[in-house]
């Protein structure tokens, strides 16, 4: 008993104040990339045919983020010039279409649903499906549970059965051996539901796209409300999005 | 063992100089030799010109490799039937390239997908239907046995499986584990997409172990494609391979202390583990070491900034690591349930194979970082495990003691100041006709990358084991003859990798 409490005083209180106060990732933190419109057209083109997940377009100089694993090889080749990442995690959007960007993306709080924010605004509970993801998605997810993000104060929860559910949070590029799981659990929510895609994978395919193994695109499947990109989302832009576009 | 060729970890051959033997002198080998204690790295087929061909990577404290073309009516005698060392092996054999291997006493589909060849399916399934097609599960019969089925949507946030319990009671004589619904076509990718994309893939084979398995990646290619890394590189690459184990560990602490109702360290656990990955962002800009990695090198250089902030950070979480450890140890209602719970003999641990924390566990000292090592494992000090009596408590003993020994290793490369160079991405061409095969300890054990390249310098075959390919038969056993209500418990003590395995 006295090792609880001792170790009670060591671990003190770590919730974060985010979002009533900024938080400062380390600079090295890839996250929303800004493109720089004055860059060499040669430049450009040399970014777009190295860029492993090839999310950029050399003629509207966008990067698609739902595709994007934020590898930071543009960043290195361009030496800046082109693409710098910033530290701003706030990346999570209600149309497929406002990923491809320059690197301003529309306030999320001004898209989302009115009647989610009127439904869902004070208890949000979600269903989990991994579908093929790799466990990054999963963990970082899975940490907003933790004592530093404590996602419940928000009125938000991970729950075990869809039944139990308002929606579905997706992540991975959704195998053919889970297609039938995943859209059996969405029939298993109570309507009304939202859906929402989590990283590249469950949004474009991500690393996985162009395998046959794979669906690739959750909105071949059912319809998404909510994106949320990354390789995997940092817990952060899982919980602004969340915040934002339900609150 | 006599034909076999002895080679080393990451070391270049060519194809031509592997031994080719007749496919019956091939398997005798394997079998005496596996009988003498060795185990598999790697054994595979692969399809060349038109023809069927194995090869296969074993190891005793050295690496041996030999090859052979297949039987031609796609049929050979199993190998499993004398040892079950080889028994996942040929079932992925006889689904990848449709090679039946007969007597084999459990042929059953691996991940549930069509054969790569065209051939007729060994296990008679129609894709077009559901895994797991036509295959029964095993049940057991009795008026008072009953079947438990969970999966493949769990009940928390991870990946999807379907576990099979045949119980009397409580108490469950057999678990089936039916894995597959991650498989992605990893392997094919990576013989088909261009160059570029290998290593987003290798990073993504498995979340939680994306330094391990891209290490093994860019070790490979490095091999094939005569690429140097230098000190510094090394040095990062080995601290971001020890953090992710860190890190691991410590998750799992926490929550196998959650799984015994012990909810404080799972707390505290579950907020640190955090931490570690919030150093694994300062190296390289991503929480699982995402990019970091790459043939040739690493992205980010470590400077004096990034070494003190790693330092500092070090020493003030290794002790709250500690007291948190020793609260969740020292707790009677805990080890009671830890103690004698999912035990797997040192027999049976060594008869599949059984690699990492949870071999280790059960007394197999193996340790790639000891006998393969790479990048700066060869300078560093080896761990010794206290406990080995295969149960519960001995996976979470020695996940302690490496959490302490990643700490003391990290610490020591902290001291050598030696900057990488900074990452130009290097041309890469892969020498033609060539063989490599890469090791690497990973968080959860043995990790192997292995490819062969064609006339071209193209990847003909590639080839990805994770540990929990041998490791998930161990969950199966440890469950034998345990209380169903201990399998969150025994799970988590070896926490596999559902995509490492699927693929």
């Amino acid at each position: 008993m006295l090792k609880v409490i001792k170790n009670r005083i060591e671990q003190g209180h770590r919730t974060s104040k985010y979002p009533k106060e900024p938080i400062d990732l380390y600079k090295r933190f890839r996250g929303m990339p800004k493109v720089e419109q004055n860059c060499p057209p040669e430049l450009v083109q040399r970014c777009a045919d190295a860029c492993p997940q090839e999310c950029i377009d050399v003629d509207s100089r966008q990067i698609d983020l739902g595709r994007c694993v934020f590898c930071g090889l543009c960043e290195t080749l361009s030496e800046g010039q082109f693409v710098k990442f910033s530290t701003n995690f706030e990346m999570g959007t209600a149309n497929r279409d406002d990923l491809f960007t320059h690197g301003d993306l529309p306030a999320l709080a001004e898209h989302s649903k009115k009647h989610f924010k009127k439904l869902f605004g004070r208890s949000l509970q979600l269903r989990q499906i991994s579908a093929a993801g790799c466990n990054a998605c999963e963990a970082d997810t899975n940490v907003l549970n933790t004592p530093f993000f404590d996602l419940q104060r928000f009125g938000i929860q991970f729950v075990a059965s869809p039944r139990h559910a308002d929606g579905i949070h997706v992540t991975g590029p959704i195998s053919e051996n889970m297609r039938q799981a995943t859209i059996t659990t969405w029939e298993s929510v109570p309507a009304p539901k939202v859906v929402i895609a989590s990283g590249a994978c469950a949004i474009s395919g991500g690393p996985f796209h162009g395998s046959p193994e794979i669906v690739g695109d959750l909105n071949k499947l059912i319809p998404v409300d909510l994106y949320i990109p990354g390789c995997p989302p940092h817990p952060l832009t899982t919980l602004h999005a969340l915040l934002n576009y339900f609150k | 063992m006599e034909s076999f060729l002895q080679i080393q970890n990451n070391e270049r051959l060519a194809r031509a100089d592997i031994p080719h033997l007749p496919f019956f002198q091939f398997r005798n080998e394997m079998l005496a030799f596996a009988k003498d204690g060795a185990q598999v790295v790697q054994f595979f087929a692969y399809e060349e010109e038109g023809s069927m061909k194995m090869l296969a990577v074993m190891r005793t404290d050295k690496l041996y490799v030999a090859g052979c073309d297949a039987p031609e009516d796609d049929k050979f005698p199993a190998l499993t039937a004398e040892s079950e060392k080889f028994h996942m092996f040929e079932r992925e054999i006889g689904e990848q390239y449709g090679l039946k291997a007969e007597g084999h006493p459990w042929l059953k589909m691996v991940r549930y997908h069509k054969n790569y060849t065209g051939k007729k399916d060994v296990f008679d399934n129609d894709y077009s239907q559901d895994i797991p097609g036509n295959y029964p599960y095993f049940t057991v019969d009795g008026e008072t046995v009953h079947e438990v089925a969970v999966g493949p949507v769990h009940a928390g946030i991870i990946e999807p499986g379907h576990f099979r319990f045949q119980c009397c009671g409580e108490r469950v004589f057999h678990l089936e584990i039916q894995l597959g619904y991650q498989h992605r076509g990893v392997e094919k990718l990576f013989e088909s997409v261009p160059f570029k994309r290998l290593p987003i893939i290798a990073e993504t084979i498995a979340g939680d172990t994306t330094i391990g398995h891209n290490l093994c990646q860019a070790q490979a290619i490095e091999s094939l494609a005569d690429l140097k890394v230098d000190e510094g590189a090394s040095i990062v690459r080995t601290i971001a391979l020890e953090m992710e184990r860190i890190a691991n560990h410590i998750g799992d602490l926490g929550a196998l202390s959650l799984d015994v109702a012990f909810n404080p360290p799972a707390a505290y656990f579950g907020r640190i583990r955090g931490e570690y990955l919030n150093l694994s962002q300062i190296l390289g800009g991503n929480r699982f070491g995402r990019g970091l990695v790459r043939p040739g090198g690493v992205t980010h250089i470590m400077g004096d900034e990034q070494r003190q902030l790693l330092s500092e950070k070090l020493a003030e979480l290794t002790p709250e690591v500690e007291h948190v450890n020793d609260l969740i140890f020292s707790a009677p209602s805990v080890m009671a349930r830890f103690d004698d719970t999912g035990t797997v003999p040192y027999e049976n641990a060594e008869k599949i194979g059984l690699v990492g924390y949870a071999g280790r566990a059960c007394g197999l000292s193996y340790d790639a970082r000891v006998s393969f090592p790479t990048e700066c494992y060869a300078d560093l000090p080896a761990n010794s495990n206290a406990r080995t009596d295969g149960d519960v408590c001995s996976r979470a003993t020695v996940r302690r003691e490496e959490i302490m020994h990643s700490t003391a290793i990290i610490n020591t490369l902290l001291e050598k100041k030696v900057d990488a160079a900074s990452y130009i991405p290097p041309e890469v061409n892969l020498a033609p006709d060539s063989f490599v095969v890469s090791v690497n300890e990973a968080w959860r054990g043995e990790v192997s990358h292995c490819i062969l390249t064609d006339g071209n310098g193209d990847i003909l075959r590639y080839k990805v084991k994770d540990p929990s390919f041998h490791n998930w038969t161990g969950l199966a056993l440890s469950l034998r003859d345990t209380g169903i209500s201990d399998f969150p418990l025994c799970n988590k003590s070896f926490n596999l990798s559902y995509c490492g395995f699927d693929i």
